[in-house]
């Protein structure tokens, strides 16, 4: 981000939320970057940006769509040979879509092939989809009008639930691997999967080319109707667009930085995605300060989606095994789960180590890898779900590590459910909401739930801090950087890595003996971390805590090594086999441990000051040390720097390879003439054109045929509940968005005026999350001491409030007390014509720590985002009154 | 011995994250207000209020905005003494608690300290404040002990935005009047630095550049020194201080029996 030229930060406060990554922003700036923050509210952001524009909450991908809208009818974009070059031939621009596809603009709002949904799975009724689409008319149109076999299969979203969808495309895909026989090796079954590569029109004239129709999803996405939306005064919003294009180009990149506000939506992916689409039409991807950047809310969040804690994903965004799909054998699985085209051909290889990973020797070719062991999910067993489930008794017991639910969305349910669980282990560094909520939650306070009829049986484990452990981060820029244990942790303390270590060496015990079929998975489940005893420390260093296992061990496991020489590692995914041969937990991770004694996440070489580079010694970052994904877009047709300013990695022709200050992200030798071969599968099968490799055309998209479930464009709906009709379309909001519907879950309808406020909710630098790292502290709750809700003075007015006052905010879910904070920073905005006011609370508080409020959390309700099954704590509505 | 050492703090790119704040407090164990149980001040997102004996760091946030929202600035500056070179708190010291170090900046000696109180009538800035736990007049050390040790004050190295700069006065003064260069380049006229040059009490060590007149952020237009109107009160202020200083020592002796 430093290398950018302007920074526009949306649906996220990183001056407040991640300072200390606003640094760099801020050092773009000093250079003569602009910064812009798109927000519904004036914060710290805003008051560093040189444009501060105000939008509704809920209205990001109307302004955003306005941006692209702008972009294809500007004379300079249409004109330049920069995009044309970059659009045509890095994005699927001129890739034809079938016939049978009718776009939003055509359906009033939706997309062919929506249909109703129906559960598919009796014990776990709770996927909650208000309705489903059929994705098969998204598809590509192929030479032989067959459906393409379509790109991206690492599991970032949950098609899982929706059978109809991906999983038809799937079953065909895997009919002819059937008749293959199963591997390995399995390169017969991959090979199987090949499909006619899609149609294109390079003169992107065809009204059917990805170009055109996007062309025409967004032609109403006008400045006016931007302003209508979002409230942003058109102007502004204007100055936003010149500034963005006029900073995109061969020698100018913009970069967009977001955050939770822009997933915390019932169409937060899509969102994102328009982001996406934007910044291909404009060169503003794989490029130095250019692309979107996830700035993720914890240290190591990052590595808890690649090493995941997601339901839906195993190791390196591969698909869990499902019983929804079509993944009763490897076999099926890896047809269901294997592109053809692009560097996903080789999911067998990293499937197959991570089965060894998981089951080691047991794991054979004879028994499929264990394959059959492997759990399998049936349905949404995310964090929504899981508490209705558990307020249907659905589910006995819970372990809750680094986690506050009583605190989470609609904490009303949230609490509820944990009350009707058997038992509840709380692992905090702090006796949190969660481990109280039997006694201390107001509810219980109030009578309302009486403490005796709470059966739930807590445990409280106190957590040791990371400074009492060695362990690593990956942070937001999939970087890895290890850390070392600096003091005991005090007391009974314990780090994550040691409770998780010592329960499954007493759960292996416990089924040692067992001979239930069902727990075969588990006596095979290879569980070898203990440290060695006689690995001297070094002076200096802190010895491990007692039971604690070996974190190197856990790194090695995730790098790889081989099977018969667990001493030799695995240096780069490139080496992995699909015989079992290799053993790697996290194909992604390979190559951070490329032999013992060489953790490079621990690396700290710096680059000399001054000169540009991507510091390729400090840390490690996935893939393959790479800084900057897909970035052979940095270079143009015939592999050159699109301009000596923003020049990263180009083809040397008399070396006859990549080179450049990154690792390049491409095939290593392959030039920039060479030709796709159709009849070839993984790279083979793209052009040393198409930067794009793990996707199965080596394209961008810039239209999605399959990996979404909610359209293959990105288009404005209405939150949930919103105050307004959509101006857009006939359709309110995401017609297949998730609702759990129950008496204590209810919505407001669109334009109910009890609750006619836009409210959004959200964290201050001074606190983290639910609290449990800064309410215990006094240096932190000094600085915040007390719930507040903002407000404009112009709604002050109209309720009567004044600074300070004690205001009751109210949605159909609950209500609760806060001090009014009236202050200008807010302001009232005038959508479709009419005055929409807007508060915004952060959701710091609760009833344990030095400083207690009322949890703004139990105002939020159960709806979700299609795809991943994220909230929408980011836009609702209530209303507000003095108390 | 060294060269004059201090601040320079850009307000321009401070975000108000008040991560001074705390590094302050952690490294000089300072305790919080009311154990940390304080009060929302609904005055924008300053809930500390003031420099005063707890707080030797303190984040102030000046919202500017016109009732149509077409013009709008929200002003941060991170506030700290000022290790003036001409330093009023010194001046009056009846007890020599109060120094300038080998690097020129001011520091409370609190085991010299008796009380008096007079330091901090003395200081046009309103840095200094009894510190209840100490029963003495406290403020900003520059981090004597961490300068001492050649390191950088806990402030400045926890600011992630090098809003709060660290080094020698030459050196700072250099780079602050580029700053100031670069914003006029780029319209931002406002743009002036506070404390830098010697008519302001000789020089302020910790000097600032701000957008908008002293006023706006709480600083005095024209600082003076205490002596300017303190000529004949001084005697008496000596001689007060005489008979603080006694009871001080009693009280400090009291104080010791307790442990606090």
């Amino acid at each position: 981000m430093a290398d950018s030229d302007c920074v526009i930060v949306m649906g996220s406060n990183m001056a407040e939320c991640h300072p200390v990554a606003f640094r760099w922003p801020m050092l773009a700036k000093a250079r003569g970057a602009k910064i812009i923050h798109v927000d519904p509210r004036f914060t710290r952001t805003s008051a560093m940006a040189d444009i501060h524009a105000p939008i509704r909450a809920g209205s990001d991908l109307a302004f955003l769509g306005g941006l692209v809208n702008y972009v294809m009818n500007s004379p300079r974009w249409s004109s330049e040979p920069f995009f044309k070059t970059f659009v045509l031939n890095y994005t699927n621009a001129a890739t034809i879509v079938s016939d049978e596809f009718k776009d939003a603009e055509d359906l009033d709002g939706v997309f062919s092939g929506l249909k109703e949904y129906t559960e598919k799975i009796k014990e776990w009724p709770l996927n909650a989809f208000l309705g489903q689409y059929d994705s098969k008319s998204w598809q590509y149109a192929t030479a032989q009008d067959a459906q393409a076999g379509s790109g991206w299969k690492a599991n970032t979203q949950q098609s899982g639930e929706q059978p109809a969808g991906d999983e038809r495309s799937s079953g065909q895909r895997g009919a002819p691997a059937q008749a293959a026989p199963p591997g390995p090796p399995f390169e017969p079954l991959v090979k199987g999967l090949l499909k006619p590569p899609a149609r294109r029109d390079p003169t992107l004239a065809d009204p059917r080319c990805v170009f055109q129709i996007v062309k025409r999803h967004f032609a109403r996405y006008t400045p006016e109707m931007v302003e209508r939306v979002t409230g942003c005064p058109r102007d502004t919003f204007l100055k936003v667009a010149e500034t963005l294009l006029a900073s995109s180009g061969a020698d100018r990149t913009t970069s967009f930085a977001y955050a939770v506000a822009w997933t915390q939506h019932t169409n937060g992916p899509q969102i994102i995605g328009c982001a996406a689409l934007l910044q291909l039409l404009l060169g503003n991807v794989g490029r130095p300060g250019a692309g979107i950047m996830a700035l993720r809310g914890h240290a190591s969040i990052q590595g808890s989606t690649d090493i995941p804690t997601l339901y839906h994903s195993i190791h390196g965004y591969m698909s869990h095994p499902s019983a929804l799909k079509k993944h009763d054998t490897l076999a099926n699985w890896l047809a269901a789960e294997t592109s053809a085209r692009g560097y996903w051909a080789n999911t067998p290889k990293f499937m197959i180590s991570y089965m060894k990973s998981m089951y080691g020797e047991a794991a054979t070719r004879d028994n499929d890898f264990g394959y059959e062991w492997h759990p399998k999910i049936i349905g949404d067993h995310s964090h929504l779900p899981m508490f209705v489930a558990m307020n249907e008794g659905r589910v006995k017991g819970m372990l809750c590590i680094g986690q506050n639910p009583a605190t989470s969305i609609n904490a009303l349910v949230e609490r509820r459910g944990l009350g009707k669980l058997e038992w509840l282990v709380v692992k905090d560094n702090w006796v949190t909401e969660t481990a109280t909520f039997w006694k201390t939650a107001p509810e219980v306070k109030s009578g309302t739930v009486k403490l005796g009829d709470i059966k739930t049986e807590v445990f409280f484990f106190p957590s040791a801090q990371v400074a009492e452990y060695d362990g690593s981060f990956t942070n937001t820029q999939r970087m890895l950087q290890w850390h070392y244990k600096a003091a005991e942790p005090p007391g009974d303390c314990r780090s994550d890595l040691w409770f998780t270590h010592q329960l499954a060496k007493r759960l292996k015990q416990m089924y040692a003996n067992s001979t239930a079929p069902r727990d075969a998975g588990f006596k095979a489940l290879t569980w070898d971390f203990d440290p060695d005893p006689s690995l001297p420390h070094e002076p200096g260093e802190v010895p491990p805590t007692a039971g604690d296992p070996d974190g190197l061990k856990i790194l090695k496991e995730i790098n790889g090594y081989y099977s018969d020489e667990p001493t030799k590692h695995v240096a780069s995914f490139g080496d992995l086999k699909d015989d079992g041969s290799t053993t790697c937990a996290s194909w992604i991770y390979c190559g951070v441990f490329p032999a013992p004694g060489q953790n490079r996440s621990a690396s700290r070489k710096a680059d000399p000051p001054g000169t540009p580079g991507a510091q390729l010694g400090w840390g490690y970052a996935w893939p393959a040390n790479r800084r900057i994904m897909y970035n052979r877009a940095s270079a143009d047709l015939n592999g050159r720097p699109w301009s000596e300013r923003k020049k990263w990695v180009w083809w040397d022709g008399e070396q006859k390879k990549w080179v450049g200050l990154d690792v390049p992200d491409f095939a290593a030798t392959k030039p920039p003439t060479a030709k796709a071969n159709p009849d070839a599968i993984g790279l083979d099968g793209l052009s040393g054109t198409d930067p794009f490799i793990m996707k199965t055309d080596g394209k961008g998209w810039l239209y999605v045929p399959s990996g979404l479930v909610d359209g293959p464009l990105p288009t404005h709906y209405e939150p949930a509940e919103s105050p307004v009709r959509n101006p857009l379309y006939k359709q309110q909001a995401s017609p297949v968005y998730k609702y759990w519907k129950r008496e204590d879950n209810a919505l407001v309808q669109p334009g109910d005026s009890r609750f006619p406020i836009v409210i959004t909710t959200y964290r201050l630098t001074e606190h983290y999350l639910a609290g449990a790292m800064s309410r215990f502290n006094p240096w932190l709750t000094e600085l915040q001491p007390e719930l507040f809700i903002e407000m404009s003075p112009e709604l002050a007015a109209e309720k009567s409030i004044a600074n300070l006052d004690w205001v009751r905010v109210s949605t159909p879910r609950s209500s609760i007390r806060a001090k009014a904070l009236v202050t200008r920073r807010l302001r009232p905005f005038t959508i479709d014509g009419r005055v929409v006011h807007h508060v915004g609370m952060p959701w710091h508080w609760g009833y344990e720590g030095l400083v207690t409020g009322d949890v703004v959390n139990e105002l939020t309700s159960l709806v979700a985002d299609p795809n991943v099954s994220i909230h929408e704590g980011k836009a609702f509505v209530c209303n507000v009154e003095k108390v | 011995m060294p060269e004059p050492m201090g601040f320079y703090t850009d307000t321009t790119v401070c975000i108000g994250c008040k991560a001074c704040e705390v590094a302050c407090k952690e490294w000089n164990q300072l305790p919080a207000t009311n154990g940390g149980r304080s009060k929302l001040s609904g005055d924008s997102y300053d809930n500390t209020r003031r420099l005063d004996g707890i707080h030797w760091r303190h984040v102030k946030f000046i919202e500017q905005f016109d009732a149509e929202r077409r013009q709008g600035r929200w002003l941060m500056m991170s506030d700290v003494c000022k290790h003036c070179v001409r330093a009023g708190c010194l001046e009056v010291c009846p007890t020599g608690a109060i120094i300038r170090t080998e690097f020129d900046t001011v520091v409370i000696q609190s085991d010299v300290c008796n009380g008096c109180r007079d330091c901090i009538g003395a200081c046009p800035f309103g840095v200094i404040d009894i510190n209840p736990v100490s029963g003495t007049a406290q403020k900003c050390t520059l981090c004597y002990d961490r300068m001492r040790a050649g390191m950088t004050p806990a402030c400045a190295q926890a600011c992630p935005t090098a809003s709060i700069n660290f080094g020698p006065i030459r050196e700072l003064k250099q780079k602050a009047q580029a700053r100031v260069e670069q914003l006029h380049g780029r319209g931002e006229r406002g743009a002036y630095l506070y404390g830098a040059d010697e008519k302001m009490l000789g020089g302020l060590n910790s000097f600032y550049l701000l957008v908008d007149k002293p006023e706006v952020y709480g600083l005095p237009p024209d600082p003076k020194m205490p002596t300017r109107n303190l000529k004949r009160g001084s005697l008496w202020s000596a001689l007060g201080a005489v008979v603080v200083g006694v009871v001080g020592l009693i009280s400090l002796r009291s104080r010791r029996d307790v442990n606090v």
